[in-house]
């Protein structure tokens, strides 16, 4: 099977800081990539190289066999990935369904729409509320409320609908579930799955093992810049995982490249 | 369908149970704390309130006040500042600030009077090209901003200081008589004329004033444009993740805002009958119409605010200036209390953006 997105040479330096060096990484389609690593390893920039967000110096992207080259996220999101971002990108003074629509709002029908550009703000809160709901965010009573009255968990809650909601090719989640509670991040999970039902593959990135494990289909471990190595949760322990990504041990066939 | 209203009653059903829920929550608040949340959701309650207070007690204290007469002259009077004030609406929200609308102003109305009388061309094209231009100005201005990221207080500080001499150059310091102007360019003062239902004088430029600000009420609260000006403002880089293309914003914001101060030249012949390339507004402008925008409760951290809190407050500023004058005190009274009213506006805004903290 022929991955829907790749990563080859990646190269991303931020001044005298080296965040991907020489970077690989590759999603199979239906598939839910779990990236790991340590703080600062580079998972975030990572995802942001293919989700536009940041542009690589160096390297090529591929989505579904393409050699694609995004400059905005905007251009991603219309090739059909959709990201929820460590810092989920919110809008604080505005509404959730503004928030969720942020980018590609709905017009009303008709004349209102197409000459006076008149926002359908009904279909959009319907739509809105009803994606809150399917991730079980019942305590959001107000979908008008401006995000920064929501709490972390709830703004996150509301940054993972808004993704699983949109995204058509690929859906990426960077730690998705830090700021959730017990109950929130089973929802997540849940949710996680249900794309991946829909047929939409999965890139997570998040520190919690467990919750690594009982998802993935395969474990990206990040290290230093570069992939370190791909094992399959069934063949490999949470400490192999964690030993890997720290450096305690190496994985078989792997030298530590200088 | 019968499934399907059950799902939609049973989703009713939990609503009802969750707003109850909030209900409760809210008893627990201070009457203070629900204040300080409904002026969060209503940011042009606070110079509605200071307005409305302020023509009562005028109102009192001088039996003209409440005179036809004297409502349309502070609506008269504060024309030039409210479409100003429409430009810099625009570009605070976006956490910017344009020190040069006035210079745009003064510019555009010299360039439309000139293109008339030095160079001919008829007075109806004179003002496309003093719109286009005054537009231009502005998103060089953008261009400087979005595009070379300076900060805007340094780049509009700029283009103010080089547009206003532009301007004297241009113009070799010389004014265009009204009545010349009334002779040989009759649209150039447009907005000058007036309706007068009963006697009671309103000039035209006040109904330009008022239908911009409700057309841009309309655009920031209801299309998707909008929607982006307020997004960038607030949080630029969640915006652009978010899928704004907040440089394109800027831009056009900073370009709008030219088109506007454009107009409000053009209104300024109007109202003054001749071309001045010394017109206070020049140096006046930007002041004027930064305090307006402040006093109408329009945050300078940008992404909090409406136009129409920017109206009421150059209402305000009308009203105690005209009010004080009726009164007869001393002038600077109006400065003073004005003065006291921007510090109370940025103080009621920081204690507003605390309720998300
Ligand atoms: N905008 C930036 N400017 C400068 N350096 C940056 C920037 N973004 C990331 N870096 C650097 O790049 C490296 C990788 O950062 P990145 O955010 O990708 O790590 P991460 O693996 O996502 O970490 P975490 O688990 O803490 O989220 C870090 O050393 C960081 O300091
Ligand atoms: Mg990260």
């Amino acid at each position: 099977m022929e991955p829907i997105l790749t990563g080859r040479n990646l190269v991303k330096r931020y001044g005298k800081v080296t965040a991907l060096d020489n970077c690989d990484f590759d999603l199979y389609p239906g598939e839910i990539l779990a990236v790991i690593g340590d703080n600062g390893a580079g998972k975030s920039t990572l995802i942001k190289a293919v989700s536009g967000a940041v542009i690589p110096d160096e390297g090529e992207i591929t989505l579904e066999g393409r050699k694609i080259r995004f400059t905005n996220p905007i251009e991603a999101r219309q090739a059909g990935i959709e990201t929820v971002y460590q810092t989920l990108a919110m809008s604080p003074a505005l509404s959730i369904a503004d928030n969720i629509f942020m980018g590609r709002e709905l017009r009303k029908p008709g004349i209102m729409g197409s000459v006076f550009r008149q926002l359908d703000r009904a279909a959009m809160e319907k739509f809105a509320r009803a994606k809150l709901n399917e991730l079980g965010l019942m305590t959001i009573q107000n979908i008008n409320q401006a995000v920064e009255t929501l709490s972390g968990g709830q703004r996150q809650g509301v940054a993972v609908a808004r993704a699983a909601a949109f995204g058509s090719k690929v859906v990426i989640l960077d730690e998705p579930t830090a700021a959730l509670g017990v109950k929130e991040s089973r929802r997540v999970l849940e949710l996680i799955r249900d794309v991946r039902s829909r047929g939409i593959p999965i890139i997570l990135i998040s520190h919690n093992m467990p919750h690594v494990f009982e998802v993935a289909d395969r474990i990206h471990i990040h290290r230093l810049g570069k992939r370190l190595c791909v094992i399959n949760p069934k063949d490999y322990t949470m400490s192999d995982a964690v030993a890997f990504m720290t450096g305690a041990k190496l994985p078989e066939g792997v030298t530590e490249a200088a | 369908m019968a499934t399907d209203a059950k799902a939609a009653t049973s989703y009713e059903e939990g609503l009802k149970g969750a707003s109850e829920k909030v209900a409760e929550f809210r008893e627990d608040r201070s009457p203070l704390k629900r204040v300080q949340h409904w002026l969060h959701q209503t940011p042009s309650a606070v110079p509605m309130i200071v307005l409305i207070v302020a023509i009562i007690i005028f109102g009192f204290l001088s039996e003209n006040f409440f005179k036809a007469g004297t409502l349309s002259t502070i609506l008269q009077q504060i024309a030039i500042v409210g479409i100003l004030g429409c430009a810099q609406t625009l570009v605070v929200l976006t956490a910017g600030i344009d020190l040069s609308v006035g210079a745009i102003a003064v510019f555009s109305s010299v360039l439309m009077g000139q293109a008339t009388f030095r160079y001919g061309i008829p007075a109806e094209l004179s003002i496309v090209i003093g719109l286009i231009l005054g537009t231009a100005m502005g998103a060089v201005n953008g261009l400087l901003i979005a595009k070379m990221k300076l900060p805007p207080f340094i780049a509009t500080l700029g283009t103010w200081q080089i547009l206003l001499a532009s301007n004297f150059i241009f113009s070799a310091n010389e004014t265009i008589r009204s009545s010349d102007i009334e002779e040989k360019a009759r649209a150039l003062q447009f907005w000058g004329g007036s309706i007068q239902p009963g006697g009671v004088k309103i000039l035209y430029a006040v109904f330009l004033m008022i239908v911009l600000v409700a057309i841009m009420s309309y655009v920031l609260r209801s299309t998707a444009w909008g929607r982006h000006v307020y997004a960038t403002g607030d949080d630029p880089q969640a915006a652009e993740l978010a899928g704004v293309p907040t440089k394109n914003v800027l831009i056009q914001v900073y370009a709008l805002a030219g088109f506007f101060c454009a107009i409000a030249g053009w209104v300024m012949i109007g109202r003054f009958g001749s071309v001045s390339p010394t017109a206070s507004t020049g140096q006046l402008g930007n002041i004027q119409s930064i305090t307006a925008v402040v006093i109408g409760g329009i945050s300078l951290f940008g992404g909090r605010g409406s136009i129409v809190g920017m109206f009421f407050g150059a209402l305000i500023v009308g009203v105690f200036e005209m009010g004080l004058r009726l009164v007869g005190t001393d002038p600077q009274w109006t400065f003073f209390l004005i003065g006291v009213l921007i510090i109370f506006a940025v103080a009621v805004d920081q204690w507003i953006r605390k309720v998300a903290g």
